[in-house]
This record gives C-alpha cells, structure tokens and sequence, in this order.
C-alpha cells in the first residue's frame, strides 16, 4: 500500500492507501475521487485523468512518453509544467506520499 | 507442424478443459450470453479442438492476455491467422495488427488526427446533425432504427470528419464488417464478405489516396504527418484505410445497442431523461453490456504462463471481450443494464496500447445522438422483434424495429 493524496481544485483534500500495481488514475476511480474521470480506461486517449503532481515529487515519475505529452496538448483545463495524465503513473514505493490536484474541469 | 485456420496447432495446456463448442455458430454469435457464461465457468483458459485455440472470458485474464503486448502480440494477427505463417487477405494494419515500436509511432498519428481537441471542434456540428435526424425520426413515429438511424447518422458525417470527397454509404458500412468477419475461421460468413470484396475493396483503397482526402478533416492530418516525415506517403494512406476500416462499422453497432438497450430497459431511460449527467456513463453501460466487439485474438510470442497456465508459443487466444465485460466477478449484477454503473475498467474499446485510437469519435457521435433522444423523445418502443446479426469479431444489430413518442 501506497500513500497518496488528491486535492480538489477548491482545496478538499483526499487521503487514500492505494493498492500497487494500479495506476493513479484507476486509485482515483475506484476511490470515488471527484474530478478525475478516466473514461478511455488508461489507453492515453481521452485526457480526462489530467493532474497537476506536486513539484516536490516530479522527478519520482517516469518521463513522459510521446503519446502522453501530446495527449497533454488535448487538456480542458490549462496545460502547466506539472500537468501529467495520471493512467501513466503507476503507484509503488518510487511515489510513496505522493501529492496531486485534480484541475478544476476534465471534460 | 499442423496447421488450423491458418495457425500452429496446440495441444491442450495441463489443467485446461477441452470445450467443443464452435464461438463461430451463427446462433451463439448472434445470442452469446449462455457461451459467455458457459466459458468463465471453464476456468481462466478452455481449449477448443475445433480451431486450436484457447479462449479466456473471465475480466482479469482477458485483460491480461489482451492488453500484455510483449507477451501477445497482435502483429500476428488479431483474427484466427497467424500472418507470421499466412499472408493475410490484405495488408496487414500498421496499427491494429503491428507491436512497437512501429505500432506506436503509426498510432500516435491517428490519435492526433482524433484527439479530444480535434473532436470537441466537430462537436457542434454533430449535434446539428443527431437534432435534425431525431426530429425527423420522431415525425415519422415508427421506423427501422438500424437502417434508419444508426446507419444513417455516422455516414452523414463520417465522410466529411475524415475529408472524404465522396461518401458512398454501402461500402463505408460493408467494408468493416467484411474486416471483421475476415477475423474468424474459414466459415460461411467469412467467405459471403470476402465475396463483397471486389465491389467494396477498390473503392476503400481509391479514397485512401492524398489526392481523394479535401483539408479540414482527419486525413489531412495523417497527412501532414507523412509531410513532416513522421510517416511515409503509404502509412499515411494506409492509416486512413485504418479509419474507413474501423470507424463506420463499429459506431452504427454502437448507436444501434444504445437505441436498443434503451428501448428494452425503459426505466433506464427514465432515469437518463431526469439525469443528462448520465450521459456519457449510460454509454459506457452500453459497450459493457453489449461488447460491440465480441472478441478479438492474440498469439504468444514467446512460452509463458497466465493464472498458472503454460502457453507455448504461437498458441493463439481468443480473447472474449464480451464474456470479460458480463463477468460477475468484476460486475455485480453484471446482467442488468445500469446507466448509473459508470463501469471503468471495461474492454469492450480494448485497454492499453491497442485501445481503440477512435474512441473519442465513437464518443462524440453516440453523445449527439443520445443528447438529441433525450431532449426530443419521451419514450422508446420496440415495434417488432430486434434481430442481430452473426459477425466473426462483432456483435450487431440487423434491425431493430422502435417507435418514437416525442416529448
């Protein structure tokens, strides 16, 4: 189990012990997280599990592939330097603690 | 070596029940949930003499076999053929049949031509377009809603989302389900598609030329792709032969379901009507619960295990998206339709690398159409009886008879 926090867009906070292996993305989901969506199910095609990781934990993750960084071009909410599709991150040791905010519209 | 439809022949892996059944049977393909019942409860893996092959059908195998590319792969096919063996009926797809690294180089190109950007620019039109189709429809009352409407609606706006000078609707539609019947054995239907073949097939590879494709849609950007050298001129045509293969078929399969789940399940569609938010998870309810993509293979590319199985090699697996979509164990109440399930994690448009390119298209025009229902229509009726149509990898309608009462 893995630590993991989401903070809503207005500032509410949700801890959850995510299971390893899973993505952040399917934590979200199956935690009921508001403000994360995953519609295509983690095939990189939607961009509706877009979140900002907090600066402190960037380089824990792995680098951005292609296909992700172009995906970040489709956003609906403003694409920043943190912005990262949480499908591609997989929970494990390496993101222990690890800190995100849902941005405020996926879709 | 002996061959089977085109692929090595196994021996049944230990612990592996042997299953006679054919999944071919125009009678399971077009009523499949007593077979999708019948194959979990085989266990993770039942061998089928007929063709060779193991079939999986329960969600977490299924997911595993289908979305481990490394492991099975698909640029030896997705259908019962090994083109590793057999030259396959046309060129190989550069997208759907091919691994990485080359996959995802094609890939990437495809979901830039379809991103939810690209989409959400056609939005507006589609909507114009589902709004007028469902007054008319609602004017008329009674009508055949697979003709009618879900052939009707994405060739109205297929052709000009791609860039197509001409949109000629009987090869759109018939060409992929001749694809997709193309996936299965050597059967009837298999051979009355490749029969369509020299009336459908010149015509889908003539629309894949630079010079048939105007700007504006999808396969300018395929397009722009090859200028910039990210592809070259044949992929680029290639990928939008991808487009035409995979983008018509499949979104008449899905607005026909959709039509015909709400007409069978009407406090469903009470329910939907009171919370439009429901929308977009009412649609995933229906991919899950009709799997318009019944099955698709992959073939072991190297000795493995799966939930303690040993694979050899080349064995060839049919995974069956619609038994891993009807899974209990994954589903509570897997067989009663819920526009509320919101059921994430569903393979009816795959997973991972292979995870449908056009989902967002598919989305985008079942939105439309059902946005347009819900704001028009006040109740949905069978008029006649739905009957489906036997298709190798799909699970379709062939009519579907409804009546509209308008708001």
């Amino acid at each position: 189990m893995t630590k993991v926090t989401f903070i809503s867009a207005d500032g509410i906070k949700t801890v959850v012990d995510a299971k390893d292996g899973d993505s952040l993305m399917q934590t979200a989901v199956n935690n009921s997280v508001d403000g994360i969506v995953g519609e295509c199910g983690g095939s990189m095609m939607c961009a509706t599990c877009h979140v900002y990781v907090d600066a402190a934990f960037a380089d824990r993750l792995p680098p951005l592939s292609d296909s992700e960084d172009e995906m970040l071009d489709s956003t609906v909410a403003e694409r920043r330097q943190t912005s990262r599709l949480s499908c591609q991150i997989e929970i494990g040791p390496d993101v222990e603690g690890i800190i995100v905010h849902t941005p405020e519209e996926q879709q | 070596m002996t061959m089977i439809e085109g692929h090595t022949a196994i021996e049944p892996p230990k612990g592996v029940p042997v299953w006679d059944v054919d999944p071919y049977d125009p009678a399971i393909l077009s009523d499949p949930g007593e077979y999708y019942a019948e194959l979990r409860s085989k266990g993770p893996f039942a061998y089928i003499p007929k063709y060779s092959i193991l079939a999986c059908g329960r969600h977490e195998e299924t997911k595993e076999v289908f979305s481990d590319w490394q492991r099975f792969v698909s640029s030896r096919g997705v259908g019962l053929q090994d083109f590793k063996l057999e030259k396959p009926w046309r060129p190989q797809s550069i997208v759907v049949e091919a691994d990485p690294p080359y996959h995802s180089q094609n890939r990437k190109v495809l979901a830039r031509a379809m991103s939810p950007k690209a989409i959400s620019a056609l939005k507006e039109g589609f909507q114009i377009a589902a709004d007028r189709l469902i007054d008319e429809l609602v004017a008329r009352g009674t009508f055949e809603a697979v003709e009618d409407l879900a052939e009707a609606y994405p060739v109205s706006i297929f052709p000009d989302a791609v860039g197509l000078q001409e949109g000629n609707k009987r090869c759109l539609i018939d060409y992929g389900a001749m694809v997709f019947n193309g996936l299965g054995p050597d059967n009837k239907l298999r051979q009355n598609a490749m029969a369509m073949g020299p009336d459908i097939v010149p015509w889908i590879n003539e629309q894949c030329q630079r010079s048939k494709i105007d700007p504006g849609g999808f396969g300018e950007t395929i397009f722009a792709a090859a200028d910039a050298g990210e592809i070259n001129e044949e992929e680029a045509g290639m990928l939008v032969r991808s487009l035409l293969s995979a983008g018509v078929d499949t979104t008449v399969t899905g607005i026909g379901s959709t039509v015909w789940c709400l007409a069978t399940n009407p406090d469903q569609f009470e329910r939907l009507k009171d919370d439009p938010d429901l929308l977009r998870p009412a649609f995933e309810e229906v991919l899950r619960y009709t799997s318009p993509v019944h099955s698709f293979c992959r073939t072991a590319d190297v000795d493995t295990e799966v939930a303690g199985i040993s694979i050899k090699k080349g064995t060839k697996i049919l995974c069956v998206l619609g038994a891993a979509n009807s899974d209990e164990t994954q589903w509570p109440d897997a067989g009663k339709f819920d526009v509320a399930r919101r059921p994430m994690g569903h393979l009816a448009m795959g997973t991972g690398i292979h995870g449908c390119v056009g989902q967002n298209l598919a989305r985008a025009e079942v939105g439309a159409v059902l946005n347009a229902i819900i704001n028009k229509v006040d109740k949905i009726e069978l008029a006649g009886d739905a009957v489906w149509r036997p298709n190798n990898a799909i699970h379709a309608l062939d009519k579907l008879p409804v009546k509209f009462t308008g708001k």
